[in-house]
């Protein structure tokens, strides 16, 4: 029995990752009705900046704001000069063009800061008060930091002025213009927050599993699964579904099928969800009058 | 009875606008050039050239599904790998011949197909994107398997014997199998022209461009979407068939996410909705990456990502789409 | 007497394809003015001209003086332009007053904000019924009401409307107009109205301009347009 729930625990802490990385997918899904699928390089890019930048000598916590505020621009950047480019171009186009972001991050990120492994230090001091046997103190922390990320994006979405227009941008872009909204500058915001939610979760995973190119690859499709089950138009579904998949892969690999299928297993789930809800289980169904 | 007019409609759009007679005999001198690679040709190259034929097939099969019918898969890589997996175990423990296990391959993966593709009717672009991958990213899992390992060979796979020419031609096997592969790649272009441009083509398309208008007029989306799903399948199937013979090898981990990836990136490039484009597609996923690392050793992805990227900006219609409009351009300047 | 748009020699083009030849037109403040012609006669183009949405245009267009054809779309809505679109152009997925409080965006202060809803909710009771359903799910003529509203609340100084009647029930119709009448005298809100169905816009507007093929080919008071014999016989049928 102790050792389901040490398994449940440990899952939901993979899952506070997958749901970080699902929230960014949402952001720019949100923002740009796009699935970035660069998303998990592009994190595991903003990690090895945080990385030296520590390096360099810099406080954990200096760092940690230099690296989201730097991972903000770079992604605004993008959107702004690779994206939006192609807004005119067919679907699968675009596709590509994420496709060939992904390749160019890990390739650069390999290229800059070298493929050997290293370590990523934690922010949550291993004997802190809230860790224990079940979860550790940063397991607990990076769970708390997907909760408040999530919690700050809803209300912003829901509540706030400029999160309804950031929606209305993605949903509209003529409408949007006739009331006064700048589309583009939307967009760019959609994306730079994407990319800074990337690098706090890249910063959350690498203590754990090290830091190297590969880190992401394995937690984008995770993550990607977590936000359709949640689903994609939902921030708080998509936390949800993070932490539901984390969960998921841990108990199917533990108890199922052992490591080498769970991956697959995992998916057959996730689709049989989907098959049964096809907008997640907290989506919204569009409606639409023919 | 068909006018000129519809004939030339019917014929690849690559070449609209030439006669009949014209496109027909231009395809007649493409064919005797392809054959005639097979005698200048060398050993290395020919089995380049046949990776390229069974590329090219993959691609027909993906641009049917993706292009043709709108349901996007980002996993045929699977099918792929399980078209070169029924060749290498019929082959290995079955003593099939090489040229039986190519239909064979397409029945199994025209089955699985249709199977995968009942179920998936329900989920739409973003949800069937996921699905397929997680179709594409299982599959080397599912090969690995050590309860199967019987017939796969697990980790290290199954090696396979190149064919001689039969009935003592004087062929090499380069040749040989080069040849075989262009042959087969005929005959299912031909195939699938005829279906494309068929009734079922085009409510194929229509499923595409409107699925709700096209059910109002009677088109059964889910028998269409579901076959659509299965020949795809097996078009591809067929592709990693050939490869397989032509590789002498099949192994888990040379059917990777990343080549269901460069599946999708090839029907791009070369064209979607296009069958010509399969064929460009096929000559750019198989070159393009050794000459990114002609480029740069150290980061030789990062070149091909900004290859693929500057590519969108000038082509988003892909190589045919920039042949078609050359032809409009001229047509427009004969005026 | 200036105007408070005014639009000299204004010509607009999709692409290669030109379908305003040199427009002039005027709309006099807290007035009613009326965009008659039949389909393809550039009337859309025409508003979405003056908003510099989708087409390419020369000419001036000034509103109170301030020129708008050097403006992009955001911007002129900031000035105080509320244009309704044709097709409506609902935020399908968002709901009711999400929509409403979009309209708010162009504004230079929030304040007054709940006030300007309930106003646009008394002019359109339906809508406060439906307040949280999802835009999308709205009838076409409950959709009409919200684009209005939607543009309300932006408290436009010029409200363009483009074919408000376009597939709605004539009862539906007629509510609508009625209400835009209002709008005009209470808000003192000035109104370019675009409409194929001249009967409908010539009993609300002040002035008129007939379109044919991108040129204004005949403009006046109503009055006289509804009297004008070539009018009554290609548009009012009589």
């Amino acid at each position: 029995m102790n050792e389901l729930l040490h398994q449940t625990l440990s899952g939901l802490a993979t899952g506070g990752i997958y749901a970080s990385v699902a929230l960014a997918l949402v952001m720019i899904y949100q923002a740009t009705q796009d699935i970035n699928f660069a998303q998990g390089e592009m994190a595991m890019f903003s990690t090895f900046v945080a990385w030296m930048l520590l390096e360099a000598g810099l406080p954990y916590w200096g760092a940690f704001a230099l690296t989201v505020v730097l991972s903000f621009v770079l992604a605004a950047a993008i959107e702004f000069a690779v994206i939006r480019p192609m807004h005119k171009a067919p679907e699968l186009s675009v596709v590509v063009v994420f496709i060939g972001l992904l390749v160019i991050f890990h390739s650069l990120a390999g290229w800059f800061f070298g493929y050997t492994i290293k370590t990523f230090p934690s922010p949550f001091a291993a004997d802190a008060w809230y860790g224990s046997s079940l979860m550790s103190a940063h397991e607990v922390g990076a769970i708390f930091v997907a909760l408040v990320m999530v919690a700050l994006l809803f209300s912003f979405f829901r509540f706030t002025p400029l999160g309804l227009a950031l929606r209305a941008a993605a949903q509209n872009a003529n409408s949007s213009r006739l009331v006064g909204i700048s589309v583009g500058r939307m967009l760019m915001l959609g994306w730079g927050l994407a990319g800074a939610i990337g690098a706090v979760a890249g910063m959350m995973v690498a203590p754990v599993v090290f830091l190297d190119p590969n880190m992401m690859t394995g937690v984008l499709l995770y993550a990607f699964a977590g936000a359709l089950i949640g689903g994609i138009d939902n921030p708080v579904g998509a936390v949800l579904g993070g932490f539901i998949v984390g969960v998921l892969e841990n108990l199917i690999g533990t108890y199922v099928v052992g490591t080498e299928l769970k991956l697959s297993v995992a998916l057959v789930l996730i689709v049989g969800v989907l098959i049964v809800r096809p907008s997640g289980l907290l989506g919204k169904k569009i409606v639409t009058r023919v | 009875m068909k006018t000129r007019a519809t004939l030339n409609a019917s014929l690849p759009t690559a070449v609209a606008g030439l006669s009949d007679r014209t496109v027909k005999a231009g395809m007649l001198v493409l064919l005797i050039l392809a054959v005639g690679l097979a005698f200048v040709l060398k050993g290395y190259q020919l089995f380049q050239a046949t990776m390229v034929v069974a590329y090219a097939i993959a691609l027909v099969g993906l641009n049917m599904l993706t292009g043709y019918n709108g349901q996007i898969s980002l996993g045929h890589g699977a099918f792929f790998a399980l078209g070169a997996y029924v060749t290498g175990i019929l082959m290995e423990h079955a003593d099939v011949p090489y040229w039986a296990t190519v239909p064979a391959a397409a029945v199994v993966c025209l089955l699985v197909g249709y199977l995968f593709g009942r179920p998936a009717l329900k989920l739409e672009g973003l949800y069937l994107a996921l699905a397929t991958f997680a179709l594409g990213v299982a599959m080397p899992q599912l090969l690995k398997y050590k309860h199967l390992e019987a017939w796969t060979g697990g980790v290290q796979g199954i090696v396979l014997m190149k064919p001689d020419a039969p009935w003592g031609l004087p062929l090499t096997q380069d040749q040989w199998l080069y040849l075989f592969a262009l042959a087969v790649a005929v005959v299912m272009f031909w195939l699938a022209h005829n279906l494309l441009q068929s009734g079922t083509g085009r409510a194929m398309r229509a499923i595409r461009d409107h699925a709700m208008a096209a059910e109002a007029m009677g088109v059964d989306n889910r028998h269409y979407k579901s076959m659509t799903f299965g020949v795809s399948a097996a078009y591809t199937g067929v592709g990693g068939a050939l490869s397989a013979i032509a590789v002498q090898f099949v192994s888990p981990d040379s059917f990777t996410l990343f080549l269901s990836i460069s599946l999708l990136v090839g029907i791009v490039v070369g064209g979607v909705g296009t069958l010509w484009g399969a064929l460009y597609g096929a000559i750019f996923i198989m070159f393009v990456p050794n000459l990114a690392e002609k480029v740069s050793k150290a980061a030789p992805w990062a070149v091909y990502g900004v290859v693929l990227i500057l590519l969108m900006f000038a082509l988003p219609g892909g190589v045919v789409g920039l042949l078609r409009k050359l032809q409009a351009w001229r047509a427009a300047r004969s005026h | 007497m200036s105007h408070l748009l005014e639009v000299r020699d204004l010509h607009a083009r999709y692409g290669n394809t030109q379908v305003l030849h040199g427009l002039n037109l005027d709309v006099a403040e807290g007035q009613v003015t009326a965009l008659l012609g039949a389909n393809g006669a550039g009337k859309t183009t025409t508003l979405r001209a003056l908003c510099q949405l989708m087409v390419q245009t020369t000419g001036s267009i000034t509103l109170d003086g301030v020129a708008l054809n050097s403006r992009n779309t955001e911007q002129i809505a900031r000035l105080g332009v509320g244009h309704v679109p044709d097709g409506r152009g609902t935020f399908m997925a968002l709901s009711t007053e999400e929509n409403l409080r979009l309209g708010a965006f162009s504004r230079a202060s929030r304040e007054g904000l709940a006030q300007d809803m309930d106003k646009v909710y008394g002019y359109f009771p339906r809508l406060r019924e439906r307040a949280s359903q999802q835009a999308g799910t709205l009838s076409g003529g409950e959709q009409q009401m919200l684009a209005i509203g939607r543009a309300l609340m932006g408290r436009p100084r010029l409200l363009l409307l483009d074919e408000p009647s376009f597939g709605l029930a004539p009862l539906v119709v007629k509510d609508i107009f009625a209400i835009m009448r209002r709008i005009n005298q209470e808000e003192k809100v000035s109104i370019l109205l675009v409409e194929q169905n001249a009967k409908l816009a010539l009993d609300i507007a002040d002035t008129a301009y007939l379109l044919e093929t991108g040129r204004v080919v005949l403009q006046g008071s109503s009055a006289d347009m509804r009297s004008n014999d070539a009018v009554r016989r290609a548009y009012l049928g009589e």
